[in-house]
């Protein structure tokens, strides 16, 4: 079994979807059902349901945190779970859907592997939903899973569930979705989330665990190009380490080894991989997500927000940076404003040189008109940044496309930026 | 020649940790680690050895001593810091208590478990610290299932549950005012399962309260205490001479025993993957109230 554990893959994945959509009953669900509950979490949200009148053990009261989210009924932050099976580790970034805390799910998308999103089977696709699955596609998220739930109000009708799912595939053939799965649920009732559901023999797709254990992630990360933000120099300064000098970091995407040639960007001087070290010993190879140190073979001038990259395969560089941005902050986006910039190891500042468009995100249809950009908007926009990034799209590279903003005067992060 | 470049949920989770390790040593000025002698703390200063290796890690360890310690602690302590070669900065609640910042609380169950938060604000204050490190991890309890890696502090120390930072991709925004700080936490993203799993795999010392042995005890609402020097024991109390272990070591005065036989790192393993409580079900500390760790992270606790 302790092998077993070691062999572990590990999967992070969202859940999304509207009030009332049954998000943090499914999770409970999950955890319920794949025994990942402790007696002791059981029996104090036994207790707590029984205090507020409840006929059976609300399993949402798992998963609300804070007491304002116990008091309503609501959650308001994303919180983090984890379960394990057999197969897999899980992380779960449960997060919330009412309107104006989309930003959260924005938070909890940027690092999944995979998105669930819940419809209920009753209202079938809503704004929300709309929203949702843009921003799992806008984020990148390989792998999106629709869960149908509570058709055990719709008497598990499988034409209801066809319908949703029908409505669904037309909405996301517009989109650029790699992997889209659909699951008839009953959160409530624990059908097709763990178990197989006897009141559904219609359907023979995988329960949602299933899903969850057996979708191939393997390919998720880019191992193609190669690209190392330096975060640290280390220079022991030690009799035993005297001439050490070593870049620490992790690596973004592709797979480096001593003896590759290389350059480091900014300022384009090449060189060798020396070594690349750890506190366990020297490594072969190294590639995304391992945290490492490199030597190289010349003493060159390397610091915090350089990369190291192949020759033959390096990122854009430039100061005029298109991207799409979902706004997270209650204080609009200000046109022609300066926003302090974080990419990769790197800190900039910049201006909003254009708004290009607002997007709707029931239609896709693109505003040229509006500038306004309020917090959960997306919108296009355009960047000039104080010195030059090094970038890559972020449909090809989610470490080195993406991008933060944040407002000087408060600090507070307030855009998430998607390099195109 | 297609290969799989792929590496375990351990590994995935200690680079992870090691990537906020190194990032909160480019981002801030003065940085503490907090060291309770408790394996998760163990773990976070194992991590940054690690992470800085073969220099030495750029910050100091914070022990904030509640003067209600395991003796195996103390001594566990300072042999540690001793070997690693690392700086030991100890806050003390009996300091605070004597300067008349922290009251002693009153009663049978009284702990000075919530006054650590007075002299850890206390300690951070007057050794100008822009970031303290913890070993905290989102799987403990249901309000540190919603905190970030990077998490933010007002000028009084307190969290802001509602208004927290979108923490989005490997992007952590540590800016800040002057006189706030913040807390990060590298393990978030670890089950107690993993630093077990973690602690075996990398042959980690641990303080020998975690390893079956033979203590007095006796057991009061449900959590079985050690018998110490801190304690008043009510005459309905029978105290007993029993084998057990801590699954967590915290102030003596509320860290629960279990009884268990587990006597190795495997044998532990085993038992976590049994067992049927949490950890923090032997922490007298959480059974306080439904909110009682929210409200003390609120106030600037751990």
């Amino acid at each position: 079994m302790t092998n077993n554990y070691t062999n572990m893959e590990l999967l992070r994945f969202t859940t999304a979807g509207s009030v009332d959509d049954g998000k943090s009953t499914l999770i409970g669900r999950l955890l319920y059902d794949s025994k990942s509950i402790f007696e002791d979490q059981y029996e104090a949200i036994e207790a707590s349901s029984k205090r507020k009148g409840d006929a059976t053990v609300n399993l949402a009261l798992l998963t609300d945190g804070l007491r304002a989210e116990r008091e309503q009924g609501i959650t308001i932050d994303v919180a983090y779970r984890y379960f394990a099976t057999p197969k897999r580790k899980f992380i779960i970034a449960d997060t919330p859907g009412h309107i104006q805390y989309t930003r959260n799910m924005v938070t909890g998308a940027s690092t999944a592997n995979l998105a669930i999103i819940l419809v209920d089977a009753r209202l079938g696709i809503q704004e929300q939903t709309h929203r949702h699955t843009i921003i799992a596609t806008l984020l990148g998220i390989p792998h999106i899973v629709f869960c149908i739930n509570k058709m055990d109000l719709v008497d598990y009708a499988e034409e209801v569930y066809e319908q949703i799912k029908a409505d669904l595939e037309a909405f996301t053939s517009k989109l650029n979705v790699v992997d889209v799965r659909f699951v008839p649920i009953s959160a409530l009732h624990g059908d097709n989330v763990v178990h197989e559901s006897a009141n559904m023999p219609w359907y023979k797709g995988g329960t949602l665990l299933y899903l969850l254990e057996n979708i191939h992630i393997g390919s998720d990360h880019n191992h193609i190009d190669c690209r190392f933000p330096v975060q640290w120099v280390i220079r022991p300064q030690s009799d035993e380490y005297h001439d050490f000098r070593g870049y620490a970091g992790r690596v973004a995407s592709g797979v480096f080894k001593p003896g590759d040639e290389v350059v480091v960007l900014p300022s384009g001087f090449a060189s060798r991989i020396k070594s690349i070290e750890t506190m366990d010993g020297p490594l072969d190879e190294a590639f995304s997500p391992m945290s490492v140190v490199m030597t190289l073979e010349d003493d060159i001038d390397v610091s915090r927000g350089d990369m190291i990259v192949r020759e033959n395969n390096q990122p854009q560089v430039g100061q005029d940076i298109d991207l799409m941005v979902c706004w997270l902050n209650d204080k609009p986006l200000v046109p022609n404003g300066k926003y302090a910039v974080k990419h990769t190891t790197n800190d900039v500042r910049c201006i909003i040189k254009e708004v290009k468009y607002k997007l709707d995100i029931n239609t896709l249809h693109r505003h040229e008109d509006d500038k306004q950009i309020d917090m959960n908007d997306i919108a296009r926009i355009k960047i000039r940044t104080t010195k030059p990034l090094l970038y890559d799209r972020y449909e090809r590279n989610r470490e080195t496309g993406s991008l933060i903003l944040i407002d000087e005067a408060t600090n507070e992060t307030v855009g998430a930026g998607m390099i195109l | 020649m297609q290969k799989n470049y792929s590496i375990n949920h351990l590994k995935t989770l200690e680079a992870e940790a090691i990537y906020v390790l190194r990032e909160v040593a480019a981002q801030f000025e003065r940085v503490g680690l907090l060291f309770s002698g408790g394996k998760d703390s163990i773990v976070v200063s194992h991590l940054a050895r690690k992470a800085f290796w073969p220099a030495k890690m750029p910050f100091p360890l914070v022990h904030i001593d509640t003067g209600h310690n395991f003796p195996e602690t103390i001594a566990f302590r300072d042999e540690y810091v001793k070997k690693i070669g690392a700086e030991l900065i100890v806050g003390s609640v009996q300091d605070s208590i004597d300067r008349g910042t922290a009251v002693e609380e009153r009663g049978i169950n009284a702990s000075r478990n919530a006054l650590q938060t007075v002299t850890l604000l206390e300690t951070i204050e007057r050794e100008k610290f822009d970031a303290v490190i913890g070993g905290a991890r989102r799987d403990e309890e249901k309000a540190r299932a919603k905190e970030r890696f990077f998490s933010h502090r007002d000028e009084f120390g307190q969290w802001d549950p509602k208004n927290q930072r979108p923490e989005l991709w490997n992007l952590f925004n540590g800016r800040k005012h002057y006189g706030e700080h913040f807390r990060v936490f590298p393990l978030s993203n670890w089950t107690e399962m993993d630093v077990w799993q973690y602690i075996l795999h990398e042959n980690i010392e641990l303080p020998g309260l975690y390893f079956a042995h033979e203590r007095e005890v006796f057991e009061r609402d449900g959590v079985v205490m050690a018998v110490t020097d801190f304690i008043t024991l009510k005459d309905t109390e029978v105290v007993e001479k029993k084998v057990v272990r801590f699954r967590t070591i915290g102030d003596a005065t509320c860290t629960g025993a279990v009884f268990s036989e587990a006597d190795t790192l495997e044998k532990i393993i085993a038992e976590v993957a049994a067992s049927r409580t949490t950890e923090r079900g032997t922490r007298a500390d959480d059974k306080r109230s439904e909110a009682a760790m929210e409200d003390r992270k609120k106030e600037g606790y751990f």
